[in-house]
């Protein structure tokens, strides 16, 4: 499985990374390189088997709707790095 | 006499029970082994001088009111990937090098209610991710037994600290291996626990299906004690499971007659070294003198797949779990930036490194459009068949011994940047993640003066059965006495 430089920047932007030209080369190698390794998955017949999400069998596990203390904004916001008027503060969204 | 730094969780209880020594006494102590050895050492992103002596103090004042629990006015280092109301919580990482939770992991109020006296947070892989400690974006911690070695990883720090004498037990976290490899590699003992056993709750997730909490100790002893603290339900964590807790310290008896043990041949790997090869067969006879039934034949053929399996779900949980790091709501924010989208993937650049970027481009990978069914699904229909063929061994089998890595600790640097190399220190350990079944690392000797680690699995909630046998082989062999010299 050899992946190409154009690959490994769709998937960084998938995953919103930035990357210099270098990371993307060194990248590019390095997850060919273990993506190859784990071709051996191939090798199992798993015709039929189901996939585990979770080694815990979890239905869903509900509570009742009753209102707790909670934190304060202030608490909340004490790790923002910019806020303003009480909330976090973003940049533009549109231009 | 050794040391008060020195001394085990049970043999403080003693002394502070007796009077004999106060928590302030043994506090200080510590603190000043801290101060001797941490410049060569590094166990701590944060050593909380000022919170230790006033909850040694504190301690004091309850033990003369007659209010003394196992755990009460004992040191202990948390692994700095759990949350601790106002105190740091780095994850070793640039991103979050100047976050201070709001409030404590469930692990950390437990402990704190039963009156722990917290030295510091814990060094670590960056976000958990590696086996060297390597991966911190802060500096490497060394190995006790060798500062030229690496105490194994992810929860570096927490082994290094309890073998080093810097803290008198750890909390460490175990995703793949994380508190076995570094036990191991540190000669202390750690547990993962059994999925669900152990809250999460305020543990910083890096692959949610895996992740565990568990306890790193200087004896098998301290590990039941600590058990007995932090292991429970918890309503904010769904996934720990309702169900009773036992007195872990009553399965702690020296014999192991009627214990069914396998010997999965699949773990004596390709590449492992002789040396451990041989401790960990020398342990395996001592277990049979010791009355348990051992049977060498045990195959578990789908073991070979379970490295892959692994590295493809648990980047594909942390590419999503990480995914919340975008500088906004707390943690490292790139300043310059022309934009949203541009502030974002700068903020991800610089605010993580080299490893958590490749498994976050792993993850987004294997889960991307065209590679899903391939990659992950395949992936968690091979966890099926893993986790079946552990059930059945363990119709069998009270307990599956294999060695805890396939090799000592190696040297600083010489694996930083083979990751595939690195990936496979973690290949006896992650099948236990895989399954969601508990896992201990025992000592179990040295080779050339260099730590081996013995593993024990068993089937979900088995912890005494692990406990047991781990005790037993630990009174017989007393392993656990040994210190480094520092």
């Amino acid at each position: 499985m050899k992946l190409s430089r154009e690959e490994v920047k769709h998937i960084a932007l998938l995953a919103r990374l930035g990357l210099t030209e270098a990371d993307v080369e060194k990248l590019r190698e390095q997850l060919s390189n273990i993506l190859e390794n784990f071709e051996i998955l191939k090798q199992v017949d798993t015709s039929g088997v189901p996939p585990t999400s979770h080694p815990v069998a979890l239905k869903n596990v509900l509570r009742d709707d009753e209102v707790r203390p909670s934190f304060s904004p202030k608490e909340i916001l004490a790790n923002a790095p910019q806020e303003e008027d009480g909330c976090f503060r973003v940049r533009a969204v549109l231009e | 006499m050794v040391s008060e730094y020195d001394l085990t969780i049970h043999e403080a209880h003693d002394l502070l029970k007796k009077r004999e020594l106060s928590s302030l006494e043994l506090t200080k102590a510590v603190l000043e082994r801290i101060h001797q050895v941490e410049n060569r050492v590094r166990s701590f992103v944060t050593v909380t001088e000022d919170i230790a002596l006033a909850q040694a103090r504190q301690a004091d004042v309850n033990i003369k009111a007659g209010k003394l629990s196992p755990l009460t006015g004992v040191p202990a280092l948390i692994k700095d990937v759990m949350c601790t109301r106002g105190v740091k919580t780095t994850c070793s990482s640039k991103m979050l090098s100047n976050f201070i939770p709001p409030y404590d992991a469930t692990v950390v109020e437990r402990l704190k209610a039963a009156g722990m006296v917290m030295v510091g947070k814990g060094n670590m892989d960056e976000f958990a991710m590696g086996s060297s400690t390597e991966n911190s974006a802060f500096f490497t911690t060394h190995n006790p037994w060798d500062l030229e070695r690496v105490p194994g990883g992810s929860s570096g720090g927490s082994a290094a600290s309890v073998a080093a004498g810097e803290a008198v037990y750890a909390l460490g976290s175990d995703t793949g291996g994380s508190i076995r490899q570094p036990a191991g590699f540190c000669s202390v003992v750690g547990l993962k626990p059994t999925y669900g056993r152990v809250s999460r709750y305020g543990l910083v997730a890096f692959a949610s299906s895996l992740d565990q909490i568990g306890p790193l100790t200087r004896d098998v002893t301290d590990c039941a004690l600590v058990m007995n603290v932090i292991a429970g339900h918890d309503a904010c964590d769904s996934t720990s499971v309702d169900r009773p807790v036992p007195d872990y310290t009553k399965s702690l008896v020296p014999d192991l007659k009627g214990v069914r043990i396998g010997i999965p041949k699949e773990y004596f790997v390709k590449g492992m070294e002789s040396g451990v090869e041989q401790a960990i067969r020398q342990a395996i006879a001592r277990l049979k003198e010791l009355g348990a039934e051992v049977d060498w034949e045990v195959s578990l053929p789908h073991t070979r797949y379970a490295l892959a399996c692994y590295y493809i779900i648990a980047p594909s949980e942390a590419m999503a779990n990480l995914a919340r790091y975008d500088g906004v709501k707390y943690g490292f924010s790139a300043k310059e930036a022309e934009n949203m989208w541009d502030a974002m993937e700068k903020t991800r650049q610089y605010g993580f490194g080299p490893e958590v970027k490749r498994r976050i481009m792993l993850g987004t990978y294997a889960l991307s459009a065209g590679y899903y069914e391939a990659y992950y699904l395949k992936a968690q229909k091979v966890r099926t068949l893993i986790s079946r063929e552990f059930a059945e061994a363990f119709t069998k089998y009270d307990a599956l011994v294999t060695p805890t890595s396939p090799t000592v600790p190696f040297r600083i640097g010489e694996r930083a940047d083979a990751p595939l190399q690195m990936y496979l220190s973690d290949v006896c350990t992650l099948p236990v993640n895989i399954a969601g079944i508990p896992g201990i690392s025992v000592p179990a000797g040295f080779v050339d003066g260099l730590p081996v680690g013995v593993q024990i699995m068993g089937r979900p909630f088995s912890e005494e059965t692990l406990l047991r046998v781990a005790y037993a082989y630990e009174q017989a062999t007393g392993w656990q006495k040994r210190r480094p010299k520092l």
